[in-house]
């Protein structure tokens, strides 16, 4: 069965990741690298994706049937989602063992629907 | 099936009960080869349990005792993983409470709502929202795995000892509605134990249920009103309930891992051994509560150690660590309510009388509130 697992982080979080000396960032990159080559190998994960910061991010949405775009995401949060993992596992507490080795923030897990 | 058991509304509920089961494990064990069958025999072990359940407590033990559980560990491992299933920490902690009362001890969802003071339909809804969350996001119907099991086997005893103190100090109306919850949290207890032996924190819990309902006659006067522990008629007090907690408490003690409920259970037998309630040992009773707040910093610990202290230091001692836990505290009605007894044993009644107010005015327990009534009133 599969799973999404969002990567949150704070904004918080971002600024100080971003204001890291390149030793330290690089430490923090490699868990995530680490994390996506474990479980890679295990071939539990089937997509995923490392996301941009929300400074990036562009929305489109409609008004009077006319569409819009506009800078940044949908909701401007204090959270933010700095990626996410497609896995594809037997159950839940799988796919929450996953989540667990994931040191770099809390994962939200949202199960997939399935077709 | 209702031709089986000759009560629609059980038959109705252990159909449904058998489909979830169904939807839950054929998925991952394959359609079985009959499943007309299958539901049948889940359905008719699913009302054998809710008939069971409508027994008394005593021949429930009973039937526990003569039960197949030790020949047939197959149905011993199904009863299991359905506990821990219903505890599982995707599960809401109040839907897991809920879930292990309809689906392990076999209360009815009326049965339910009217124990939590909680609206039929809104006990039904978060019943099913739980089931459908089992199923939708796959939460695996199995015992936890090695590492996983001390943490799921923690939520489990906190499900149970939250059933406990509802049943135990229910909102609800009818004092046996009460017991019966409470008395099935140690049934639950015992039934964990019994599959998975040797566990001090299991034995610990069932000890504390026992100490707990070892003074149940004693909570409530002729009148139906609420006795607190200080002016319990001791003679009341179940001596074999008592000397069961007691010993539960030793084989606990026997594994060498204490933990929160062993502490909480060796309080209570110090109160249950003592003959009265100024000829308790309080001098044990702090250092239990020393104890149990390196294991647990809570702030309502800190008030029941507060209470003991009273009798050890003196009740301005007392009082001035009551005072400390105002701002963690300052929605409990226990904190107004012990504030209101340490105020008074200092002679400031007009001082103890606000907190009393206070207290009722935070309170939700009709028994309690009659309590805090009474004495505001004498």
């Amino acid at each position: 069965m599969k799973y999404v697992l969002l990567f949150v982080g704070t904004m918080e979080d971002q600024e100080r990741f971003e204001k890291m000396p390149p030793e330290a960032m690089e430490a923090g990159m490699k868990l995530a690298q680490q994390w996506f080559e474990d479980y890679g190998r295990s071939g539990k994960i089937v997509g995923g994706e490392q996301l941009q910061g929300p400074q990036t991010a562009t929305t489109v949405r409609f008004e009077n049937g006319k569409p819009i775009v506009t800078d940044g995401p949908f909701i401007e949060s204090k959270e933010i989602i700095g990626g996410f993992a497609i896995v594809d596992v037997k159950d839940l507490d799988e796919a929450l063992d996953m989540a667990k080795a994931w040191r770099a923030g809390p994962v939200e897990v949202w199960p997939a629907v399935e077709r | 099936m209702v031709r089986l058991i000759g009560n629609f509304d059980i038959a109705e509920e252990v159909v449904q009960d058998s489909l979830v089961a169904a939807l839950e494990r054929w998925p991952e064990q394959g359609i079985p080869d009959n499943p007309g069958a299958w539901l049948m025999t889940t359905a008719r072990r699913r009302a054998i349990d809710i008939l069971r359940r409508d027994r008394r407590y005593a021949e429930k033990v009973a039937l526990l005792e003569r039960s197949t559980l030790p020949d047939d560990p197959a149905e011993a491992d199904d009863r299991l993983r359905l506990i821990f299933t219903c505890c599982h920490p995707a599960l809401s902690q109040e839907a897991q409470v809920a879930l292990t009362l309809r689906a392990v001890a076999g209360f009815t969802t009326q049965e339910i709502a009217a124990a939590f003071l909680v609206a039929e339909p809104t006990m039904a809804q978060r019943i099913v929202r739980a089931k459908r969350k089992i199923v939708a996001a796959n939460i695996p119907y199995r015992l936890p795995s090695g590492p996983d099991l001390p943490a799921r086997l923690d939520a489990v005893l906190s499900v149970l000892y939250l059933m406990f103190n509802e049943g135990y100090l229910s909102r609800g109306p009818s004092v046996s509605a009460r017991r019966d919850i409470a008395e099935d949290a140690l049934w639950l207890a015992s039934l964990v134990d019994r599959l998975l032996p040797n566990q001090a924190e299991v034995l610990g819990l069932m000890a504390l249920m026992r100490l707990h309902l070892a003074r149940s006659k004693a909570r409530f006067d002729a009148a139906g009103q609420m006795v607190l522990l200080p002016d319990q008629d001791r003679a009341l007090w179940d001596p074999e309930a008592i000397a069961e907690g007691v010993h539960t408490l030793e084989a606990a003690a026997l594994l060498r891992r204490p933990g929160p409920y062993q502490l909480q259970a060796a309080i209570a037998a110090v109160h249950a051994e003592a003959l009265s309630w100024d000829g308790t040992d309080w001098d044990q009773v702090v250092r239990l509560y020393d104890r149990l707040l390196r294991l647990v910093d809570s702030p309502v610990v800190r008030l029941n150690r507060a209470v003991a202290l009273s009798h050890v230091a003196g009740a301005e001692a007392a009082l001035g660590e009551v005072n400390d836990l105002a701002m963690a505290l300052g929605d409990y009605h226990l904190f107004h309510a012990t504030r209101a007894e340490l105020l008074d044993d200092l002679g400031e009644h007009s001082l103890a009388r606000e907190a009393r107010q206070r207290a009722l005015e935070l309170c939700q327990n009709p028994a309690e509130r009659a309590l805090l009534e009474r004495k505001l009133a004498g």
